[in-house]
């Protein structure tokens, strides 16, 4: 069986400047893995280039997905394959009923499945049921997407539009930014509740916060654009207490 | 960051409305003089008073200038290369029952989606909701018929023809006809009092609620022919229209002008909801042809406690000029205006609205929504006026505009004039692009990024579409997708 996510050697630039520079991953599936690192060492250069944002440009190596060469899909290909990528910083759209965008991307994903696709009424009562489970409040439906939404609300919005498209691959970048210890014990139980064997999770993030609650099975540190340890989770710990100014030393080109 | 796409690329857009259909015409040499006028005049069979009126329009028209103030540019009209009467042949002038109505005239309006035949209009409305539509259908310079004449009738209602109403109600005719846009008005409401040739007439009599939305579809057909269309409604007091238009055109290479005047009168407790959905050949992507619609539209609430609503979504023509009014006599009368002008490719659009504040008390909202894409160039432009003995009078403005691609512009002219201190103003702006951010958020929840604009656009428009009859509601979202195709890429 293929992994669900293997990199292999990748090379992205941005603006013409180098910023992941070899990087190698392999994420199977039921795992959790941690991507770690200090601002500007490429974290979400690496979650937004799996998911295909313009303005990256790939100077060498592969990513496939479940088999399938991921950089040569378009990023509503990749998303209707069951890559999802929650943002750092979710975009409000005014006017745009959360309702009528989450009916068009559940659609999206089920017709990609060879599912037939909800009407108005089957959605409604699939996603008030989601909502239930997750404590989202009724009026969530009629909101604009994101729409004067507060920093937390974005986030668990994010969490609870996972839950309902039910992706095999999904990225979280900087989940728990900007989030209080209640809303990050919320995201985190949302993130802990969609764990499962089928399932694979990178969690791109700059504080070990994040994985009190939602232990990893691998931590990663970022640094340079590439990975430059890889351990379990009692890394995230060392990190924590030692900071990432000794990557600089190890980093360092010769 | 690196946008390494250009998201205002463009495709041939789809104008599906932009067949042609192969009718004898009655038509008048091109060219524009008052024996053309004493001709337009006798064809109609009219009386004295309206060739008169003509006459008087076009004498004023001629010491006239073409506005210049507009953001739009284009070459001189040349008006004496304009075929000023266009009519399908027939057997005689009299206003026809369906039945004697030429069948590829039925046929083109199937085609466009207005079905004619009464019982296929009801039968395709039962399914939707509400009591159907009633339609009155203008081909080049005449109207072919109106349906549900008799059923409206039974009501009091008059529905027709501006022909048949200069010769069954003259009266009426005579008494409100350019007593709201006086053929001085402008240059293009004189030349249209000069040459008007058809268009629509409504009377609705006192207290009375009108049992159907009413509804005139324009369809300009023949080459070289300019569409000049009068509407005139009269809300007497207590009484309720809403009223629908519609319009389409052949894609052709040469510019055709169509300068119509709608006049609007709502008397004591009246209220007129007027909406529109202009879809006329807007040109092709590098802005050879499409209709330049320079059209003047005003309300008047004459009596207290009116109201007169105008909802617009302007997604065709290649010019835009149109600025639908109100003018708020009657005290505590109220005044609308809710507009999406989307422009695409080359089109051009200068479009916004006058709330005219005399009476006491009087209120007026205008939301105006301005798309531009392509290299397509959009301007709001609104005068709110708070003339000496308004008290208590309030307006509150909001224009927004949002650009899609780096190449389209938007444009906001808001005058306001307060003469009454107690008035009150409030205007509100805001331009917005759509970001890559946004279509990002959308691809990545497995939305296409067509899709995905045409949403972005639908949201940004909300406010606008709720007011639209549920008629228009459907047509207008399958419009805009159609608008915008190709306008990302």
């Amino acid at each position: 069986m293929p992994a669900m996510l293997e990199i292999k050697g990748l090379r992205v630039a941005v603006d013409g400047k180098e910023i992941l520079r070899g990087l190698d991953l392999t994420l199977n599936a039921g795992e959790v893995h941690a991507v770690m690192g200090p601002n500007g060492s490429g974290k979400s250069t690496l979650a937004n280039v799996l998911a295909g944002r313009d303005g990256y440009e790939v100077l060498a190596g592969t990513v496939t997905y479940q088999g399938q060469d991921l950089l040569a899909q378009a990023p509503e290909e990749r998303a209707r394959a069951g890559v999802f990528l929650g943002f750092q910083y979710p975009v409000e759209i005014p006017g745009l009923s959360t309702a009528v965008f989450l009916r068009a991307a559940v659609n999206a994903r089920r017709q990609h499945r060879g599912e037939e696709e909800f009407d108005a009424m089957d959605f409604l009562t699939v996603v008030k049921g989601r909502m239930k489970e997750l404590g989202i409040r009724e009026d969530f439906l009629q909101r604009a997407i994101n729409e004067g939404f507060s920093g937390g609300e974005k986030k668990r919005a994010e969490i609870f539009q996972m839950a309902l498209l039910e992706p095999e691959l999904v990225l979280l970048d900087e989940i728990d930014s900007g989030l209080d210890i209640d809303a990050l014990k919320i995201v985190s139980d949302g993130i802990n509740r969609l764990r499962a064997p089928d399932r694979a999770m990178l969690l791109v993030t700059h504080y070990r916060r994040l994985l009190d609650y939602v232990p990893p099975d691998r931590v990663h540190v970022l640094s340079g654009g590439q990975i430059v340890r890889s351990g379990g989770p009692e890394l995230a710990g060392e990190l924590e207490q030692s900071g990432y100014g000794w990557l600089h030393e190890e980093a360092a080109p010769a | 960051m690196n946008t390494s796409t250009d998201i205002g690329h463009f495709l041939e857009r789809d104008y599906q409305a932009g067949f042609i259909t192969d009718i004898e015409a009655d038509a008048v040499p091109p060219g524009l003089s008052e024996d053309v006028i004493r001709l337009i005049s006798s064809k109609k069979g009219e009386p004295e008073f309206m060739l008169n009126w003509r006459l008087e329009a076009y004498r004023h028209w001629l010491k006239m200038a073409p506005p210049t103030w507009a953001h739009v540019d284009h070459p001189p009209v040349d008006f004496q290369d304009i075929v000023y009467y266009s009519a399908p042949k027939a057997k005689d002038d009299a206003p026809k029952s369906l039945d004697e109505v030429d069948p590829e005239l039925l046929a083109t309006f199937e085609k466009l989606g207005i079905p004619l035949h009464e019982r296929a209009a009801l039968a395709g409305v039962a399914a939707e909701a509400g009591p159907g539509v009633a339609v009155d259908a203008v081909f080049d310079s005449v109207s072919v018929t109106t349906t549900f004449k008799k059923r409206l009738a039974e009501h009091g209602v008059i529905f027709c023809s501006f022909s048949e109403a200069v010769k069954d109600h003259p009266e009426l005719v005579r008494q409100y006809l350019g007593s709201v846009v006086p053929p001085s008005d402008n240059f293009y409401a004189a030349l249209n009092a000069a040459v008007f040739t058809d268009g629509s007439f409504v009377y609705i009599p006192k207290g009375v609620r009108c049992p159907m939305e009413l509804s005139t579809y324009f369809r300009i057909n023949a080459a070289k022919t300019g569409q000049f269309e009068r509407t005139l409604i009269i809300a007497d007091a207590g009484s309720h229209v809403s009223y629908l238009e519609g319009c389409t055109a052949p894609m052709r290479d040469e510019n055709q002008l169509h300068a119509a005047v709608v006049e609007l009168v709502a008397l004591e407790d009246a209220q007129i909801k007027y909406s529109t959905v202009q879809n006329w050949y807007p040109g092709d992507a590098e802005g050879r042809g499409g209709i330049y619609n320079f059209v003047t539209k005003r309300g008047d609430c004459r009596g207290r406690n009116a109201k007169i609503s105008w909802t617009q979504v302007e997604t065709g023509s290649a010019i835009t000029w149109k600025y639908p009014s109100c003018v708020l006599t009657g005290d505590n009368s109220v005044g609308e205006f809710y507009s999406v002008a989307l422009t695409n490719n080359r089109q051009q659009a200068d479009t916004g609205t006058k709330m005219i504040h005399i009476g006491r008390n009087t209120r007026s909202t205008i939301i105006s929504k301005g798309i531009s894409a392509g290299r397509g160039s959009n301007a709001y432009r609104g005068l709110v006026k708070m003339l000496r003995g308004a008290e208590g009078a309030r307006n509150y403005t909001q224009c927004d505009s949002l650009l899609i691609g780096s190449r389209c512009g938007a444009h906001t002219f808001p005058y306001i004039e307060v003469q009454e201190p107690s008035a009150t103003v409030e205007h509100e702006a805001t331009t917005s692009k759509i970001g890559e951010d946004q279509l990002f958020y959308c691809r990545q929840r497995g939305i296409g990024e067509e899709e995905a604009v045409s949403m972005i656009v639908n949201g940004f428009c909300k406010e606008v579409f709720k007011e639209l009859p549920m008629e228009f509601a459907v047509e207008v979202q399958r419009l805009l997708g159609v608008s915008l195709e190709g306008s990302v890429g």
